[in-house]
């Protein structure tokens, strides 16, 4: 056992014990983050604290909510947004960064796509941030259901029943997941459970996984060039902060990111106070009914290109049904940018705007993404259907063709 | 600079995504109406001959007490409702409405349209075919002047004031509850029972008491005035309300549906101040910081 002496304060008292000027160092003051940065490297810390909003109101939410068919739409429209005292505050900020935080998320994963900072030594930190967005969207869909609205139930239907199309184990999979032969009580009673227990869980274990992939590696930054960090860090301690490359988590790099989320607050509350419906589909003020199909059915914004993905195969292509390659397109979409950092051959780490055809094909992957967002909100019908049709072809495009653009890009820097 | 480029490139690309999600999505989801007008211009043509005449109140009390107290209360005047709430709605599919408030709430040409006749004024003429009769009759055999002395008698037993509950009440309770309305009391209920009114209807009308937040606001203002512009054959009928009385069923919907909107707008202001303060303190740390290493 290490030796103890009397301690002259708590604070050495508890570093006797829990070695804290230690923990300070490696987790803070010499946890060493590149100088060439800008404020989209701030999302993370914007994404922890909106991820604390989330999980804050959850709970003051989670104290009047009820999760039974029967009483859960008025125990949100009416318990919580009327008769609670600042219930319907604790709604909004819940139901608005819910939406915000994947606004974020795309921002943070499209940085990490144009600066390459998924690739070589880095696969890690874009496995687990990937792992995150599958687990957050486990969450938004599980969340979506429980005010047990009109949207609630149909989106509900139409997600669990795509489970039907796994072979030969489909049907009973779908029975499985909702627990009844229908979306009912038992499927509202599970996906509470999955939204206020299990999924959160699994997210703070990812967040924790998430930060300690870039320990080793470290951060990228901007011009994506390869810093010795152990020099660096010494220039740094040595005094010379202004010619080290490298600046402390705190309080130098994260006195910029507060700057960025004091920012970010503003926008995030004016949301909040002033504009909470865009977060809110207003079918969903209906109460859950399954008699009666909405005109028509559709996610939450930020499912909307994969769900694109999935209806824009709407016939049937050489015996195949439209369904079934709907789905194998839509499971594709949901795993392919796990496996990017073997899809890009380019064995240097360098931001999109010095690898020429890697940059027009990160341009077009954006468009592309808007173009399937706003197509897959709009009815599949006529044009739509086509532009959707030919937006997921160039989607899954884009994706067969990147190892070729990669290597391309590589052989005429010269580098292959 | 840079870094605002960088902003202004991810501003642009969430403002062109959002406009496309929503405004642009809603638009093409959701086409274009005519604004809400209380001129009823399709029943014009029915009730000139009415309209050119001057009613006389006195004479058409005793028109109204002949033929409509039969089914009608008009509690002001002593007629009280004949049947419970329950036997009215199984004996006409709906509950009668008292006749004390129908001056006040509703279009002076409308009313006249309705009494000659109900169906076509209401625009449901769609329903009643095929044998079906609407369960107020037809009195487009009276004499325009007949008409007019009615709607002036009913004019002038109109209350002159009428809070946005008791109108709310009076033009669309018969069918429609509105839960939340009572801390989900009761007595929001529709007068109508369940089974009659969705016999009557078709099916059973919804509870209202989200709609302000399911339908919002200028949805409302142009379904009401005319039920057939949003839903081209629905059962509900067009209630004929003046714009007043309209605007006070909407605001009564409000008051249901969003009755934290006035804290709500008190205490958003206050919040975004205290941010701005944040992130003015914020940026002047960073600035203290970054002085060092630049």
């Amino acid at each position: 056992m290490a030796k103890f002496e009397k301690a002259n304060s708590v604070g050495e008292w508890l570093d006797q014990r829990l070695n804290l000027t230690t923990f300070n160092k490696v987790m803070m003051t010499e946890y060493w983050i590149p100088k060439d940065i800008n404020f989209l490297w701030a999302m993370g810390v914007l994404l922890a604290t909106t991820f604390g909003i989330l999980v804050v109101s959850g709970i003051f939410l989670m104290m009047y909510y009820k999760p039974d068919v029967a009483l859960a739409f008025d125990s949100v429209n009416y318990t919580i947004m009327q008769e609670v005292a600042f219930g319907w505050l604790f709604r909004h900020m819940h139901g608005v960064a819910a939406s915000v935080v994947f606004l974020i998320i795309y921002i943070h994963m499209f940085t990490g796509i144009y600066y390459g900072s998924y690739k070589q030594g880095r696969e890690m930190i874009w496995i687990s941030g990937m792992l995150l967005f599958m687990t957050f969207s486990a969450a938004g869909f599980s969340g979506y259901m429980l005010p047990w609205g009109q949207m609630s139930y149909w989106a509900a239907m139409v997600i669990t029943n795509l489970f039907g199309g796994v072979p030969v184990i489909g049907d009973a999979l779908v029975v499985w997941i909702r627990g009844d032969f229908n979306v009912a009580d038992a499927t509202l009673t599970r996906f509470f459970m999955l939204h206020v227990f299990l999924l959160p869980i699994v997210i703070m274990g990812l967040i924790g996984l998430h930060f300690y992939t870039l320990r080793i590696p470290h951060v990228n930054n901007q011009s994506s060039e390869d810093i010795d960090f152990d020099a660096e860090a010494e220039k740094y301690l040595s005094g010379n902060k202004k010619e080290s490359k490298v600046i402390p988590f705190w309080p130098v790099f994260i006195s910029k990111d507060l700057a960025v989320l004091g920012i970010f607050l503003i926008f995030y509350f004016y949301l909040v106070f002033f504009h909470y419906n865009f977060a809110m589909d207003p079918v969903n003020f209906d109460p859950a009914d399954p008699m009666v199909t909405p005109a028509h059915i559709y996610p939450e914004w930020y499912f909307l290109w994969s769900y694109e993905v999935l209806r824009g195969f709407f016939f049937d292509i050489a015996g195949v049904s439209a369904f079934d390659i709907g789905l194998i397109a839509f499971a594709f979409a949901n795993g392919i940018f796990l496996v990017l950092p073997w899809l890009d051959r380019d064995p240097k780490i360098l931001p999109a705007h010095k690898r020429p055809i890697f940059f027009i094909w990160f341009w077009i992957l954006m468009i592309d993404l808007i173009v399937l967002t706003v197509y897959g909100k709009l009815p599949p019908t006529g044009t739509n259907a086509w532009v959707g049709f030919y937006s997921a072809v160039a989607f899954i495009l884009l994706f067969v063709i990147l190892p070729i653009v990669t290597k391309i890009d590589a052989k005429r820097r010269g580098s292959l | 600079m840079r870094e605002l480029k960088i902003l202004a490139v991810v501003v642009a690309l969430t403002l062109i995504t959002y406009w496309g999600v929503e405004p642009f999505a809603h638009s093409q989801m959701h086409p274009h109406v005519a604004p809400a007008d209380f001129k009823f211009n399709d029943v014009q043509e029915d009730i000139k001959d009415i309209k050119a005449l001057k009613g006389d109140a006195a004479n058409g009390e005793v028109l109204v007490t002949a033929n409509c107290t039969a089914c009608h209360s008009i509690e002001a005047k002593g007629f009280p409702q004949l049947m419970d709430n329950a036997s009215a709605g199984a004996a006409y599919g709906v509950t009668p409405p008292d006749l004390g408030t129908s001056g006040k709430l509703y279009n002076e040409d409308y009313l006249a349209a309705f009494i000659k006749n109900p169906a076509k004024a209401s625009k449901v003429e769609h329903k009643f075919v095929d044998g079906r009769a609407h369960p107020m009759p037809n009195y487009d055999w009276m004499q325009p002047q007949e008409i007019a002395d009615m709607v002036a008698f009913l004019k002038s037993i109109a209350p002159k004031e009428m809070t946005n509950k008791e109108v709310y009440t009076n033009a669309c309770q018969r069918c429609h509850s509105i839960k939340y309305g009572d801390m989900k009391g009761g007595s929001m209920a529709a007068f109508t029972s369940d089974a009659d009114i969705k016999k009557y209807m078709g099916k059973l009308p919804p509870d209202l008491s989200q709609y302000i937040r399911s339908r919002g606001e200028s949805y409302l203002t142009t379904f009401i005035n005319n039920p057939q512009k949003h839903l081209e054959g629905t059962a509900m009928p067009r209630v004929g309300l003046n714009e007043e009385a309209q605007a006070q069923v909407v605001a009564y919907l409000q008051e249901v549906g969003d009755s934290k909107k006035a804290q709500r707008e008190e205490l958003g202001p206050k919040f975004l101040i205290y941010f701005v303060i944040f992130a003015i303190f914020a940026f002047l740390w960073k600035a203290s910081k970054w002085r060092d290493v630049h």
